[in-house]
């Protein structure tokens, strides 16, 4: 009797547990409330930032980011917009920061007079930034705010 | 043998009769031009001068500007598969207020006696259809360069003209621009030190090779 009345109770249980977790929607920053078998609106479209300011990195090695728009801009084996201002002899006139010099060694760790072959495809590092709110939020932590933490008083 | 002999004489007396007849001809309307007519009243030829005039020019600048329109320009596989096709992606051709610029836009000066110039200069790329000198993609990426160029240098030498009918500097609300762009245009632009095609090139189309081209690398 004891028995039986318990899986009796477990069936109820099973089937209130089943009928609860379809009936739930499932939620995520990523998704919003868009069922899963069902594709959302896109959301819009928005313009990049367009500041021109000099974003500080990351981390040292990142590629320093673009703060200006690039629509258009051509960079193929034709020519290379970027370096119509980007160029070392285009900085005078364009005030724009000069390419790395680390970016004039080939692979065998030679300068060359301009930029290497292998740098030539600016867009392939370096990319413009959208004005648009991450959905998942970062919590990466830089290197100097990692040094703080690990010696009391501050960075020396 | 006798026929043989009499041939080309004869068909040499009908080919001078033939000259000799243009000549009297030609003699005649002369004659009928020159002399004041005794049959039209002055009245009626002035007006039909007047309409005859406002017929065939009305009909000359109709045909001109039917050869001004973006559907004549890509009729053309040259233009439509090449540069039509480079243009689609841009700005020029669609954008948030819906503004197009057509080929003659930019191509074809908008005053009427440069316009009449550059049609006349057309007449070499007539010559460039009928002989195929761009009729195929390779041709046409060969001839890039110096198609480029004459239009760069057309640009030059009428200070941007075609930007400017529509790009006016004095309308131009650098507070509305990109702190870059309203820099750039107030140092070079407003100082009238370079004109818009020294650093806007390929924003219509792609570009050439640049290498060699000043300030390009």
């Amino acid at each position: 009797m004891m028995k039986r009345s318990g899986i009796i109770l477990l069936a109820f249980a099973i089937a209130a547990g089943t009928s609860s977790l379809t009936a739930q929607t499932v939620t995520s920053g990523l998704r919003g409330a868009t069922p899963l078998n069902d594709e959302g609106p896109a959301p819009p479209m928005l313009p990049n930032r367009n500041t021109s300011e000099k974003e500080v990195r990351n981390y040292p090695e990142q590629p320093p980011v673009i703060p200006h728009t690039i629509d258009g801009y051509q960079i193929d084996l034709n020519g290379n917009k970027c370096l119509s201002c980007h160029a070392r002899a285009r900085t005078a006139e364009s005030q724009a920061p000069m390419v790395s010099i680390t970016h004039f060694m080939d692979r065998d760790g030679q300068f060359l007079a301009s930029i290497s072959p292998r740098r030539f495809f600016c867009t392939e590092c370096h990319v413009p930034q959208n004005t648009a709110n991450p959905p998942v939020s970062n919590d990466f932590t830089d290197i100097d705010t990692l040094l703080s933490r690990a010696s009391p008083g501050g960075r020396r | 043998m006798t026929t043989t002999a009499d041939d080309p004489n004869a068909e040499m007396k009908a080919k001078r009769g033939f000259i000799a007849r243009s000549r009297d001809f030609a003699l005649e309307l002369w004659r009928v031009l020159t002399r004041p007519s005794s049959v039209f009243a002055l009245g009626t030829l002035v007006l039909a001068g007047f309409v005859a005039g406002v017929i065939f020019w009305g009909g000359f600048n109709t045909a001109l500007e039917l050869t001004n329109t973006e559907k004549f320009c890509t009729g053309c596989h040259e233009m439509k598969d090449n540069v039509y096709a480079e243009l689609k992606s841009t700005v020029h051709f669609t954008n948030r207020s819906g503004v197009r610029a057509t080929c003659p836009d930019c191509h074809v000066p908008h005053n009427w006696t440069d316009k009449i110039a550059r049609k006349m200069q057309a007449s070499k790329e007539v010559w460039g259809k009928i002989f195929g000198t761009i009729d195929t993609r390779e041709k046409f990426l060969d001839h890039r360069l110096e198609l480029a160029a004459h239009e760069w240098a057309r640009f030059k030498a009428n200070d941007s003209l075609e930007c400017r009918n529509c790009h006016s500097a004095d309308s131009m609300d650098i507070t509305k621009q990109s702190p870059r762009a309203s820099v750039a245009h107030q140092r070079f632009l407003f100082t009238k030190e370079k004109t818009c095609i020294d650093c806007h090139k390929g924003i219509a189309h792609q570009l050439p090779d640049m290498r060699g081209v000043p300030g390009w690398q």
